[in-house]
């Protein structure tokens, strides 16, 4: 008992240190979404004062990422919580506190934890608690139900729940951090995700005004406009009052371009979050490359645990390199050096009192600039060690062999390369959804080979990950013998040979000559319209459609010359770095006339995705 | 009298109101004239539309508080019960519009009294209260105990205290019992009064610190009841030769009381019997039939009223009291600030002259206000006089508080005109004064207009500018709307400018849960009137008003009513009440909250038959989907079944499959699952899968052989793994037969073999392999994994072996850095130059470097 107990405080301390960080960098885009986090905060304090007294908190470790770019810990502190435990089977462990609360999502499994907490508090002699639930981001009649049916219900006093749908991860993005929303919509029809998308819109449009213009492409984009429609006769108050501060929304399913995701990025970002995942914003980096460089103790105790760095726009290097293709980031990290090491040695020139004085007071930004330029030489090091190896170069080239419409209708001999020495699973999974999807389709005996060849190399359980992929149309057989993919690519210019890397002038540096289908859908949708690609339109997925809301007069925008338009583009089932890239690179664009903000049900990486939506079945135990 | 010869009487009548006001002011002495020590006036508020047949001494009376309605029921005690002939119980408004009448046929009603509410109560004999609205119709029903069976209720008295309106009761037995809030019934059974053998005299309820207490007179001696003890008190300063106490008083507030006695002494003092603030005597040695408080808040001046058949006296702190003489039985309201009195044919309004008005009004007065007033007069007569009262009121500079008493007196005004003359006083002044903020004038204006709509005789509510103000306008809103009074309420509402949420959408729900009520109209008619009256006003729901009418009994009319709902979370519930399951379950899907959706399958799940609810699913694609997810989570057995009914194969398959690693431990039932599931693809038509999972039971079948001969785990491991693990034992023999029996592509095998082997380091093997025939994969994967193994000796005889494309990365990869730029340059392939070149370190390999730079010129030359 006492080591679970231990386990809880210990995973409590950490939870305690990924909740630092300012909210500077939420501000400095168009749309000021420090107001969203703000809005946050007030309703989280709001319900931690109904609760009066100290408090613990029992989390649902799921939410604790998103909770951190909400509110520090020391929010929680002020509001007099003063213990917090991952949410576990069994008893909860001691804490002198008056308030137990659960921020739980309203999930059935989580309910029959909490009921078996809350039922083995009762045998114990501790002093009398009262407890809380909080759900996020909504409360679930079902979740209620099931607390009822385990005599538990009357035990809460405040049920309440946490609107947290959209979360501000950087001055132009958005995320509901849903992990399951693509699988729950695309395979299993389950649609939750998008009232929740759908609900933050509505939170998003009272803070920020109503969006006159929305666009859409896919059925779950159809669904989410609908209920947006919809939730906007239910308001009561009528009314919105608010100048609108978004011009248009784009609704965009992620099942219209299953391609991108599936291609390695090639930003800086992008690699990161393909070679170690960024979460939340933060990145573990194996340590090595991080030890202090310290004289005298030369490689004593190198540092064990991984590195933990925070990545977004507050940071002033990491801004601007970002979403750079990784060819153009070592430059820039060696002119930065040059500039940092030139600004130190000023201070041999610094003569007088006054100029010493200047000096000294630019030493902490300069400081701080030497160790984020440390950090990314030293990330970018480890990115380069993979980068430059082989094996990537040789699955690059195959990935855009098959986006360039290269042999994508025969087997492939990487790919069954890789299979016969086993490369990771979902690094052959992501080729062969690549080739299907940029064939629109594979042939049956082609299909058929990779099947059994994956089956007979990594296991035949995986014949349900399989299927699952064939429901999300990620895996298909050609039905017709027309294959759409090169009309797109040729339409909608996906593939481009002359891309530049260093300076680049379109969307498709990020993954060096591919454009992300989804962000051409965006650029063409704000010049010359979608109107001039009709045709392609009909070949992708689900129903395209405008829709425009009503705005009372006086709130109509009159638009200064030169002044740029903001879209929202929401992704429903996930969005990469790279994409994200590209919408910022046509922000930036001179003459783009569009700033875009991002929104989404998840980041993904095409690693991650495919995760999700594989079946994982383990042998019984024996 | 019908309403328009009521309105005409009224307005007829309001000329010469004025004239018809009595004022009356006394002295204690002409002396100190300045010394007013009572001073209150007597006007009529209505002359009364109602044609009472009986004296109001005949009949049980009521009336509510706050210019409420007054209830009449002829009283049936005295007289003798003739069969037949039930009493009447009648409602009206304050100015005698009769509401609503119904015949009793209940019990024996004791006394009549309105909540707070306006609710009214009728208690029996036998202690059961019933409780009807404004409009006699039945509300609900409550009893006082059980042992007032019996003994009867005596008395009754109806009172309003912070927790709400309070009843108390008599019996027969002596006995006191009460409840302080009819809508939270806690029935309280007084202590009894030692030595109490007949009803007391008079007694009263008060309410001090919260408690509820009565207070009760037997002759001379006075008894204090609370929760648990009965003590007699005595007022302080009460002449030892005062007499029985015969009729009681206290206070609106509950702050004052006055005892009477039969030797006609009025005694004044606080409830809390603790200071006497006065003593009165007067001719009448007869018990008053009502005796009253007339007080206003933050005055210091209190008066008595009491009431004989024909007489009202009037009784403050001097030794002079006002009389007046009354025509006919009246009957005595306490208000808040003044009473209200009321008989056959009139209704009067008694109360203290405030402040204000006494300044302005009082003959030859010199106070600011009053020459304001007359200035403004002289204005309008255009006569310079104006210009001298505007004068002396500046010159003493009091112009500011001359308006300010123009418009508190107007406040005060009942009369229309008279408030007219003041504001218009005030607003004159106003124009000689630089920053006197406006909010006043206008909230005056305001307000006086409401109250006077309200006042009028067809609606009879004839509050006071003070009790609006403590009734507040939220609460008058109220009153109208439960007088039916949509449209005025509507008119304040947007009149005062009230935000739709609080106003106007509140009224018109309001009208809509009654209109649901009317019997007589089709469902479609309310439906459309409904919806016609309401439609999108904000702050309006629909399912309320659909509550209201299923709880009347028109489902149908509900269903409607629902549909203009736009809150999906907001019907389902009601449409689960009402048993509308099927359309629940569309308005839960139409919303697109799922866990409304949830909700409402598993409400059907509970509700119906395992077939029908199956068959509702079907026609419901997104709840069909949910409650396969809730099954897969939770009811596997029920997933089979829903996948059984749709004839969906291929999902049965993956059950199937699914269910042998979950639930089956033993090999054979796995099998039998996986058998299962080859059946399942097979009749989906998905020859693949039934294959593959054919093939998975052959598999799982050879390595628990394996795993029996060789004593080494393999079930559960992948073809591939197997295969590898068999290699890596040096079971070549049986890794072959895997190899075939599962047509194991020959590029992949040997790529696995290799693999093996090499981990085995069994490098003989490996070359007797490479050789058993022409390499399918060619000869740098063996290369490849010699060098992963550091075996360079090894993998340079491989490399010999290559093709001439791969040489050059077979070179390098055995570190021959020499060889590499030789087949390089003979394959006169710049890259492969650079691929060398690159992999060149400048201390080991210059002679490659300089080699491959000659090279490359001469290519460049070419």
């Amino acid at each position: 008992m006492e080591n679970l107990a231990e386990s809880r405080d210990r995973g409590c301390h950490v939870i305690g240190r990924a909740w630092r960080g300012m909210a500077a960098h939420l501000s400095s885009g168009r749309v000021n979404l420090t107001a969203l986090r703000e809005a946050g905060r007030r309703e989280l304090r709001e319900f931690l004062d109904k609760c009066a007294g100290s408090k613990a908190i029992v989390w649902d470790e799921y939410l604790t990422g998103p909770f951190g770019l909400i509110a520090q810990y020391s929010l929680l502190k002020e509001h007099e919580v003063e213990k917090m435990f991952t949410l576990k089977a069994g008893r909860l462990p001691p804490a002198d506190v008056k308030n137990i609360i659960f921020f739980v999502r309203p999930r059935l499994e989580l309910m029959d934890i909490i009921a078996e907490n809350v039922l083995s508090e009762d045998r114990v002699r501790s002093p009398l608690r009262d407890f809380h639930i909080l759900f996020v981001p909504r409360r679930s009649l079902l979740c209620e139900q099931r607390l009822k049916d385990q005599g538990v219900l009357g035990s809460f006093i405040h049920r309440e729940q946490y609107s947290l749908d959209l979360i501000p991860f950087d001055g132009d993005l958005l995320s509901m951090e849903s992990e399951s929303a693509f699988k729950e919509c695309y395979l299993e029809n389950d649609q939750t995700s998008l009232y929740h998308a759908a609900k933050g819109l509505m939170t998003l449009q009272a803070l920020y005004g109503t969006i006159p213009q929305i666009f859409g492409k896919g059925d779950c984009a159809r669904h989410v406009a609908n209920m947006m429609i919809r939730m906007k006769r239910e308001f009561p108050g009528g009314q919105n009052s608010i100048f609108p501060v978004f011009d248009t929304l784009l609704l965009l399913d992620r099942n219209v371009d299953l391609l991108s995701p599936l291609a390695t990025q090639l930003t800086y970002e992008g690699l990161i979050d393909e070679i170690y995942g960024i979460q939340n914003t933060y990145v573990k980096l194996p340590p090595e490359k991080f030890a202090p460089k310290k004289q005298g103790e030369g490689g004593k105790d190198l540092p064990t645990e991984p590195k933990k760095l925070q990545l977004n726009s507050a940071e002033e290097l990491y801004a601007e390199i970002r979403d750079k293709n990784f060819n153009a980031v070592v430059s820039v990290l060696s002119k930065k050096a040059k500039i940092i090491s030139a600004a130190f040695e000023e201070r041999h020139h610094a003569k007088t009192v006054g100029e010493i004085k200047q000096f000294v007071s630019q030493l902490p930004h300069m400081q701080a600039a030497r160790s984020s330029l440390a950090n990314h030489t030293s990330i970018a090091e480890l990115i380069k060690d993979i980068t430059t190896s082989e094996d990537f170069f040789d699955n690059l080239t195959v990935e855009q062999e098959f986006m360039s419409g290269i042999d994508t209708d025969k087997v492939n001999n990487y790919t069954e390369d890789c299979i016969a020495q086993k490369h990771p699973l979902i690094k052959i999974l992501r080729l062969v959804c690549l080739q299907s999807v940029c064939n629109s389709g594979l042939k049956q005996k082609v299909l058929d080979h990779y099947k059994r060849e994956i089956l007979q190399t990594y296991g035949y359980e995986h014949i349900l990950t399989l299927n699952n992929l064939e429901k999300a149309g990620l895996l298909k057989l050609q039905t017709s013998s027309r294959n759409n993919y090169p009309t797109i690519r040729k339409t909608m210019r996906l593939w481009m040979d002359d891309v530049n890397e260093q300076n680049p002038n379109d969307i498709s540096y990020v993954y060096s000559g591919y454009a992300p289908l989804s962000v051409r859908l965006a650029q063409l949708l704000a010049r010359p319209g979608w109107r001039s690609i009709e045709e392609v339109l009909k070949m992708l997925p689900g129903p395209h459609f405008e829709e425009r809301q009503q705005l009372p007069t006086g709130l109509q925008k009159k638009r200064q010359q030169g002044e740029n338009r903001v879209t929202l583009v929401f992704f429903l089932g996930g969005v990469t770095y790279a994409e994200i890239a590209a919408l910022r690179f046509l922000s930036q664009m001179e003459d783009g006339g569009t700033e875009y903000v991002i929104a989404t049900t998840k980041l993904i990486n095409g690693t991650n995705w495919i995760k999700s939506l594989m079946e994982k079945l383990e042998p019984p135990p024996f | 009298m019908g309403f328009i010869a009521g309105l005409g009487l009224a307005e007829g009548m309001a000329l010469e109101l004025t004239g018809k006001e009595e004022r009356v002011i006394a002295l204690r002495s002409l002396t100190s004239p300045l010394v007013c020590l009572l001073c209150c006036r007597k006007f009529e508020l209505y002359s009364m539309a109602w044609n009472l047949k009986e004296d109001l001494r005949d009949c049980l009376v009521a009336a509510a508080p706050y210019g409420g309605p007054i209830a009449l029921m002829k009283n049936n005690f005295r007289k003798e019960k003739s069969p037949g002939s039930r009493p009447l119980l009648e409602i009206y408004s304050a100015s005698g519009v009769p509401l609503a009448s119904v015949l009793w046929k209940s019990g024996q009603v004791v006394q009549l009294g309105w909540t707070a509410s306006e609710d009214l109560l009728c208690i029996q004999e036998d202690g059961t209260v019933l409780i009807y609205n404004l409009f006699c119709e039945f509300k609900r029903h409550f009893s006082m105990g059980n042992e007032v069976l019996q003994n009867h209720v005596r008395e009754a008295k109806v009172f309003h205290t912070e927790y709400g309106t309070g009843v108390a009761i008599l019996t027969g037995a002596h006995r006191f019992s009460l409840t302080t809030n009819i809508d939270d019934l806690k029935l309280r059974r007084m202590p009894e009064v030692p030595g109490l053998q007949k009803l007391p005299s008079c007694w009263a309820v008060l309410s001090q610190d919260r408690v509820t207490i009565i207070l009760l007179a037997v002759g001379q001696d006075l008894y204090l009841l609370d929760n648990t003890s009965c003590s007699v008190v005595t007022p302080p300063g009460i002449s030892p030769h005062a007499g029985a106490y015969v009729q009681m008083a206290v206070s609106f507030n509950y702050c004052y009381l006055a005892l009477f006695t039969d030797t006609g002494s009025i005694w004044m003092g606080t409830s809390s019997l603790k200071e006497k603030l006065g003593e009165f005597s007067c001719d009448f040695r007869t018990p008053p039939r009502q005796m009253v408080w007339c007080t206003r808040p933050r005055s210091k001046q209190r008066a008595v009223v009491a009431a004989w058949d024909r007489r009202l006296l009037v009784a403050g702190k001097s030794k002079e009291c006002i009389q007046f003489i009354l025509d006919e039985d009246s009957y005595l309201v306490p208000e808040l600030d003044g009473v209200r009195i009321f008989s056959r044919t009139t209704h009067e309004f008694l109360h203290e002259i405030p402040e204000a008005s006494e300044e302005i009004f009082k003959i030859a007065s010199m106070a600011p206000g009053a020459l304001l007033l007359e200035a403004q007069r002289e204005y309008e007569k255009q006569s310079q006089k104006a210009d001298e009262y505007l004068r002396e009121i500046k010159d003493q500079n009091l112009l500011a508080e001359a308006v300010r008493q123009c418009i508190e007196a107007a406040g005060y005004e009942h009369e229309p005109e008279t408030q007219k003359s003041l504001l218009r006083a005030a607003s004159f002044g106003k124009c000689f004064l630089d920053k006197f903020p406006p909010e006043s004038f206008v909230r005056t204006c305001r307000d006086l207009r409401v109250l006077n709509a309200i006042r009028d005789y067809q609606i009879g509510i004839p509050l006071t500018f003070a009790q609006y103000k403590q009734l507040t306008i939220e609460v008058l809103l109220d009153r109208l709307v439960l007088r039916r009074l949509y449209p005025l309420a509507i008119k304040i509402c947007e009149y005062l400018r009230l935000s739709e949420f609080q106003g106007v959408s509140r009224i018109l729900a309001h009208w809509a849960c009654y209109k649901v009520q009317q019997k007589d109209k089709s469902d479609e008619e309310v439906a459309h009137a409904i919806n016609q009256k309401l439609g999108d006003t904000p702050g309006i729901s629909y399912s309320e008003i659909a509550a209201r009418a299923y709880d009347c009994g028109r489902t149908e009319l509900a269903i409607k009513v629902l549909e203009y709902e736009p809150r999906s979370g907001e019907q389902v519930p009601l449409l689960l009440k009402m048993k509308k399951s099927q359309l629940a379950l569309n308005k839960a899907i139409e919303s697109g909250d799922t866990d409304l959706v949830y909700t409402v399958v598993l409400h059907l799940k509970n509700e119906l038959n395992r077939g029908t609810f199956f068959m509702t699913l079907q026609k419901q694609p997104v709840a069909l989907s949910l409650y396969r997810q809730f099954c897969k989570h939770q009811e596997l057995e029920t997933l089979k079944d829903l996948y059984n009914q749709d004839d969906d194969h291929q999902e049965l398959g993956n059950f199937h499959v699914h269910s042998s690693y979950s639930s089956e431990k033993r090999i054979e039932g796995r099998v039998a699952a996986l058998q299962n599931a080859v059946d399942e693809y097979y009749k989906a038509k998905n020859e693949f899968a039934a294959k593959a999972t054919e093939d998975q039971i052959k598999l799982l079948r050879m390595q628990r052989r394996l795993q029996d001969e060789l004593d080494k785990p393999y079930v559960d491991y992948s073809l591939h793994d197997t295969v590898y693990g068999l290699i890596l034992d040096g079971n070549h023999k049986r890794a072959e037969q895997l190899y075939r029996d599962f047509r194991i592509p020959d590029k992949r095998f040997w790529w696995l073999k290799i693999g093996a082997l090499a981990e085995r380091e069994d490098w003989e093997e490996m070359e007797k392999f490479s050789k058993s025939k022409k390499s399918p994969v060619g000869y740098l994967p063996f290369v490849e994994i010699c060098m992963k193994h550091h075996n360079r000796h090894e993998a340079k005889k491989y490399a010999a072996r290559v093709t001439p494309e791969q040489r050059v990365k077979a070179h390098i990869l055995v570190r021959e850095l020499d060889q590499a730029a030789d087949a390089a340059i003979e394959h006169k392939n710049e890259n492969e130059m650079n691929l060398v070149l690159s992999k060149c370190t400048a201390a080991t390999d210059s002679s490659v470097v300089e080699k491959i730079n000659r090279a490359k010129a001469q290519i460049l030359k070419k």
